[in-house]
């Protein structure tokens, strides 16, 4: 990590990007931006969300808060509403109900306070896009205009890209990346910009357990140095585990946030599911049983999640 | 040099001025396409691309018919289809083509009535081969003016939205949620390409214009890893592939069967996927070796 703190902020031509959308999230705080740690605080607070799918209930009075320089999982099986509940928070997915708050207030388009990755995102190895190029649109691929040559920008890429440990593949096109790199180039998009919240879907979904195990420690990483309120979506918790601070769980369109210690009890998630399931800790993993699911020698992968069918 | 070259350049080639304007007018259409062609291929909307094709085929005819200059054909037409398709809902991936082809059937079935009447009339002999296969040795004032303005829109349109399409085809949640208009940005991109195609159907003509589209952008993007790169590229081939048609087709008066000449869009065509296959002898390196960070790029 060799981005600290609000950086380069003698350069003109770029200083206004990262200046300005931390000076508004943290307006009012007491907190001197200097600092390398800032104290942690709020950054988003979604209260009772309702959404409908014609008339289906997917998400039912969901509230929970995210807070700087933490890892939130958000964890729950397979059509749980996770994707949903993540675009929601975008603006993209109308609520029936409820309310979406950001720090700082109202979402500034133009200087954005969050960042995205998507679900499955596997690109096109045809895209022309190098992966420096990837990065910068995540600085400015909202403006009008071409890009014009400017050497802060490129600074600006690199340092990022070394952030996430990218630098080696900065020239290559994107879509021939391998999974784990074509994330960790993503994450390097969402972070540029400097928001105070970055959203990721399903980042593991595609990795082998080894690149999982590289990006959750990079996600830890970019929670703490850039003091960014991390949320990572899976349906898979123990590769999230060492580095979790908090969780929302959600099964049955509602959602119980907390600490894992919190959270991941066997009344807690019986209650969540409706039916009773058992939390068996095992070697540091955490395995979320359905009382029919203990079968002998079921698989630990994915046992910790009911099945759909229920 | 001059003399080296005459075998080349059959006498008289510089002197036309109908082959001068050809090679202007040839040159504008092809550097406008690039642009929208790679993003069209980028996009992954060559199936649309080639509707407008169609739909210019529809506007050209339809022009003859009024009597009417058919580049108003070509670009009202395919202004019109832009609205259709967008109404129709182009936007969402899974109607995407069907938008498309219910636009693309009724642009053929309307230009093979058109075509059947311009056929039949006495007073307009040789549209259908005009709107068809292009007049680029035949370009009057107006309609090269017409052009050029038509270039200019085309710039007008890509230039502004250029970043946000790039992001909308990284990932159009992405790009909403930065803030952009994702459908507005798809909508101004169809009508650029619905131009761009306007303006290919004038030069080598409606049906073979989705191969000026497509043709050097695909060949580009073999060649090149930043869009910048592939547009300019995409430029030179449309460009190359254009001029050296209109020499060809001037030489061919020369050739059997003697004093015919052949159309210029069959060579610009076949140029092109000539260029496109030597294009894939070159693919660019999946993977350079390592370099060391800080090299300064530019997109
Ligand atoms: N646009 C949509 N229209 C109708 N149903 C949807 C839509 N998007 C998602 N759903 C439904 O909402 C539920 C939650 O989906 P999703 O948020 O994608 O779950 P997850 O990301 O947890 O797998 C699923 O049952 C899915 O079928
Ligand atoms: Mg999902």
């Amino acid at each position: 990590m060799n981005l600290t703190e609000p950086p380069v902020p003698n350069e003109p031509a770029i200083a206004p990007e990262p200046a300005e959308p931390r000076a508004r999230v943290v307006a009012g705080a007491d907190v001197a931006p200097a600092s390398p740690r800032l104290a942690s605080e709020e950054v988003l607070a979604v209260k009772d969300v309702t959404v409908r799918f014609g008339g289906r209930e997917v998400l039912n009075g969901v509230t929970f808060t995210l807070r700087s320089g933490e890892v939130t999982g958000l964890i729950g099986p397979n059509g749980s509403g996770k994707t949903t509940l993540l675009r929601v928070i975008l603006g993209l997915q109308a609520t029936a109900s409820g309310s979406v708050a950001l720090a700082g207030g109202a979402r500034d388009r133009r200087h954005p306070v969050i960042g995205y990755v998507p679900q499955k995102f596997l690109l096109d190895p045809d895209l022309p896009l190098r992966a420096r190029d990837v990065v910068a649109l995540g600085l400015d691929g909202h403006r009008i205009g071409v890009p014009l040559p400017s050497k802060q920008r490129e600074r600006r890429v690199d340092e990022v890209l070394l952030a996430v440990g990218a630098e080696s593949v900065a020239r290559s096109r994107v879509g021939t990346l391998s999974g784990g790199e074509q994330q960790r180039v993503l994450i390097a998009h969402a972070i540029i910009s400097r928001p105070k919240l970055l959203l990721l879907d399903e980042p593991l979904a595609n990795l082998d357990i080894g690149s999982a195990h590289e990006v959750v420690s990079l996600l830890a990483t970019v929670a703490r140095e850039f003091d960014i309120a991390v949320f990572i979506s899976a349906h898979e918790m123990n590769t999230l585990l060492p580095v979790m601070d908090r969780v929302v769980y959600i099964a049955n369109g509602s959602a119980v946030s907390g600490t894992t210690d919190e959270v991941i009890r066997g009344e807690v998630l019986s209650a969540l599911y409706g039916q009773h399931v058992d939390v068996v800790r095992l070697h540091g993993r955490v395995l979320v049983l359905p009382v029919t699911g203990v079968t002998a020698g079921g698989s630990t992968h994915d046992v910790n999640v009911l099945p759909e069918a229920n | 040099m001059g003399t080296f070259l005459a075998p080349v350049f059959e006498p008289g080639f510089f002197d036309s001025s109908a082959v001068n304007v050809a090679l202007v007018v040839g040159a504008v259409v092809a550097m406008v396409s690039a642009p929208v062609g790679v993003f069209t291929v980028i996009r992954g909307q060559s199936f649309a691309g080639h509707a407008f094709s169609d739909v210019s085929t529809t506007g050209g005819s339809g022009a003859f018919l009024v009597g009417v200059n058919p580049i108003w054909g070509f670009v009202v037409m395919g202004l019109a289809a832009t609205s259709a398709m967008e109404m129709i809902g182009v936007q969402r991936a899974r109607s995407r083509d069907v938008a498309t082809g219910i636009v693309l059937g009724g642009a053929l079935g309307l230009s093979a009535l058109f075509l059947y009447l311009d056929a039949t009339s006495s007073s307009t002999t040789g549209a259908s081969i005009t709107v068809l296969f292009g007049s680029i040795f035949v370009i009057d004032h107006s309609t090269a003016v017409i052009t050029a303005l038509c270039a200019l829109a085309v710039l007008a349109t890509i230039v502004p939205i250029y970043r946000m399409l790039l992001l909308s085809s990284l990932d159009s949640d992405i790009a909403a949620s930065r803030g952009v208009p994702v459908r507005l940005v798809g909508v101004c991109y169809l009508a650029a390409t619905s131009l761009a195609v306007a303006l290919s159907a004038i030069t080598i003509g409606a049906i073979l214009s989705t191969a000026l589209l497509i043709g050097p952008a695909a060949t580009a993007l073999r060649l090149t890893r930043r869009p910048g790169a592939a547009i300019v590229t995409a430029g030179l081939v449309g460009i190359g592939a254009t001029w050296l048609g209109i020499l060809l087709a001037y030489d061919s008066f020369y050739w059997p069967p003697a004093g015919r000449g052949w159309p210029v869009s069959f060579f610009v065509v076949v140029l092109i996927f000539v260029f496109y296959l030597i294009s894939g002898a070159h693919r660019p390196r999946r993977r350079p070796e390592p370099m060391t960070p800080g090299v300064p790029g530019g997109v």
